[in-house]
């Protein structure tokens, strides 16, 4: 008898305590809901709207006008510009990835051992991140029209020097590895990296200090009980290091596609903003549209992402 | 071999004992010459000359920009030189401290992004500690809205964004109780602008002040914020529940929990988080040219966009005639490496915390 009056009890304060941790988790996340109400959604709503919309001033007046999906047909079908550059900016992104992920992974275990002068190779390795504002790009890229023809020897010079050293070593590569007797795709893949690394490096600050902030607090017992019972780097490093940091990982792949999506140089990017800066009043709406549909595709994408790369990611607890 | 140690008493009470060691040549063979250690140094020079050759990479325009904000006027006239400076001068950064009030500019950056930063920080640790840990109806919801914060382009809200806060209101209320409230039917319009208990029919306008992004800052939807909840989110899901659990047994209150024993064992990541937060608001060029219109206050992200040439080089630029652009550009030069510059002491400073495997659970298993 006792027992059947007690089991309910105790289930009741089970339900409790949920309910106090759902409160405990709304207490933590209020900032942002609050943040979400009063600034973002109405934020996301005017802009959608806005993309919908016809406006035009008129003395002084606005004049809104609902248009429906007509800016959005006249960014798909009105400029061949924006699907054509919408293409070859996803053909990019699957190319740059991986490379970018990769790369950056490396580096950072690599800057996680311990080795002479790391302190130095660190701080150069975070450049990147300063560099990768806006504000230093803009200077580091400005060029000055030089009216009295003589020639700049600045960062342009530079760069097609680079570029020229890099095609042909790109060259050499592609010679070297189809000789070997690789598959094309891989020779094209591995000699389009080497070109373009120099992007490929400037692109991953960011990503090298996440995947350093997750070996760090991978803690360095395990490592120890590994090296004991005999196991190699190698054996190590997939076996402990990669599961370990495989939810920055994560972080770092929707990361990478959505910056390399939404940065001013992307070149989709730049085709809606220059329909925004160019616009004569009505079409200032279209590159509205084109910003909304820009952005479903990039959302699209980092779910199709996100959904591949969750199913091997590793969390240190039991659910 | 035989290395039979040879006894002879010295004395009474000491005795001296005298080995035959290998000789070097097999000792040295012994300890360079097996797998272990050959792979070692073969893996300790490959690491070097990549991290040189992508130190490299890094540094090349950094170099360009140092050599050309400390050149003299008379290099820039000289077409030989191009790499090498011949005569250093750093009139350049003379004008940056004197006619363009660096310490001013730094100062008021540093306070600015320093409450951004520290603001960001916490606001997004605790987000991402409640998504990752909690289970609540809406927290994956929550967390869809943080990935969609990050996706969404900037640029393409630039003027929802300033109209949003040039009528800052909260939920229409101000606007209702100044009677300015517009539904676009006649008759109501015209009772609701009878209501005028508050005088701000417009919201109130928050631009040319520092509100719009701390407000953001607070409510983690500034600059990359989601990245910074997202990171927190995937970092907190790895720690194990059980500190969570034995430090609610001892009594500790879920606030207590999180600041006690969950943040000091995340410190790295913090570190990161405050690092990002910090250096991207000290060189933003997004928010501030969008919240500060007309005028121009002092904040880095201003310095190298030069509106006129400073007084202590305008002699010096004059001389340049023939490649004023370029003297010009190395001006800009200068201005980013002493914006960028304090940014690289942070980040010196703060690698000290960010020290390798911090001992995380204490859980066996």
């Amino acid at each position: 008898m006792t027992n059947e009056v007690k089991a309910p009890v105790k289930k009741k304060k089970i339900a409790s305590l949920d309910r106090a941790k759902a409160r405990a988790g709304w207490l933590f996340v209020m900032p942002f809901i609050v943040g979400l109400v009063l600034i973002y959604i109405p934020i996301i709503y005017e802009s959608i709207l806005y993309s919908f919309c016809n406006y035009t001033i008129q003395d002084g007046v606005v004049l809104k006008e609902f248009v429906g999906w007509h800016n959005y047909s006249e960014a798909l079908f009105g400029s061949a510009d924006f699907t054509q550059t919408l293409i070859t900016g996803l053909q990019e992104m699957v190319f740059d990835i991986p490379a970018i992920l990769l790369f950056s992974l490396f580096i950072a275990v690599i800057l996680n051992q311990k080795m002479v002068g790391r302190a130095a190779f660190r701080a150069i390795f975070f450049l990147p991140v300063v560099i990768s504002t806006g504000m230093m790009e803009s200077i580091m890229t400005t060029s000055f029209n030089n009216s009295s023809g003589s020639v700049d020897l600045g960062m342009e010079e530079n760069a097609t020097e680079k570029l020229e050293s890099t095609m042909a070593l790109e060259q050499l590569l592609a010679n070297i590895f189809s000789n070997l007797g690789f598959g094309v795709g891989l020779v094209e893949y591995i000699a389009g990296a080497v070109a373009s690394i120099s992007s490929i490096i400037n692109r991953s600050g960011v990503q090298i200090l996440i995947f350093l902030a997750g070996l760090q607090s991978v803690s360095p017992a395990i490592y120890e009980s590994c090296q004991i019972d005999g196991a190699t780097s190698w054996e190590t490093f997939w076996k402990i290091t990669f599961p370990m940091v495989s939810p920055m990982i994560l972080v770092n792949a929707v990361y990478t596609i959505i910056d390399s999506f939404t940065t001013d140089s992307n070149t989709v990017m730049g085709v809606i903003t220059k329909m925004y800066t160019d616009a004569v009043d009505g079409a200032k709406h279209i590159s509205a549209a084109m910003g909304w549909m820009y952005f479903m595709v990039v959302l699209l994408v980092v779910g199709l992402v996100a959904a591949m790369f969750s199913a091997y990611v590793f969390y240190q607890r039991r659910d | 071999m035989d290395n039979k140690p040879q006894i002879k008493r010295e004395t009474k009470n000491k005795i001296r004992v005298d080995f035959e060691r290998t000789s070097l040549k097999e000792r040295l063979k012994a300890k360079y010459l097996n797998t272990y250690f050959l792979t070692n140094a073969v893996w300790y020079i490959f690491r070097l000359l990549l991290l040189i050759g992508v130190a490299f990479v890094v540094l090349k325009p950094f170099y360009t920009m140092i050599i050309r904000s400390f050149m003299d006027a008379r290099d820039f006239t000289d077409s030989t030189v191009v790499n090498v400076p011949r005569h250093f001068s750093a009139i350049i950064y003379k004008a940056i401290i004197v006619d363009l009030q660096y310490f001013k500019v730094f100062f008021s950056t540093l306070a600015f992004s320093l409450a951004c930063a520290l603001l960001q920080t916490f606001s997004c640790s605790l987000i991402g500690y409640g998504i990752a840990k909690f289970k609540f109806r809406g927290a994956k919801l929550v967390f869809f809205m943080v990935v969609l914060t990050l996706a969404i382009p900037h640029g393409t809200m630039q003027s929802a964004i300033y109209y949003r806060f040039q009528h800052m209101d909260i939920l229409g209320i101000l606007t209702f109780l100044s009677g300015g409230t517009h539904t676009g039917i006649g008759w109501l319009d015209n009772i609701l602008s009878h209501i005028k208990i508050l005088p701000f029919p417009q919201g109130i306008s928050t631009i040319r002040t520092v509100i719009p992004l701390l407000l953001m800052s607070a409510t983690g939807l500034a600059f990359k914020n989601g990245l910074f909840i997202f990171m927190l989110r995937q970092f907190f899901r790895g720690v194990p529940d059980e500190l969570e659990e034995s430090a609610y047994l001892d009594g500790a209150t879920t606030f207590r929990t999180f600041v006690q024993v969950i943040l000091p064992l995340s410190i790295p990541m913090m570190i990161t988080v405050f690092l990002f937060a910090f250096c991207w608001q000290w060189t933003d060029d997004f928010y501030i040219p969008l919240f500060f219109t007309g005028d121009r206050p002092p904040f880095m992200t201003y310095l190298p966009s030069l509106t006129q040439i400073p007084q202590t080089v305008s002699n010096q630029y004059a001389k340049v005639t023939g490649s004023s652009p370029k003297y010009k550009q190395a001006i800009q030069y200068g201005c980013g490496l002493m914006c960028c510059t304090p940014l690289i002491l942070l980040y010196l400073f703060c690698q000290r915390y960010l020290v390798e495997g911090i001992e995380r659970s204490g859980l066996v298993g």
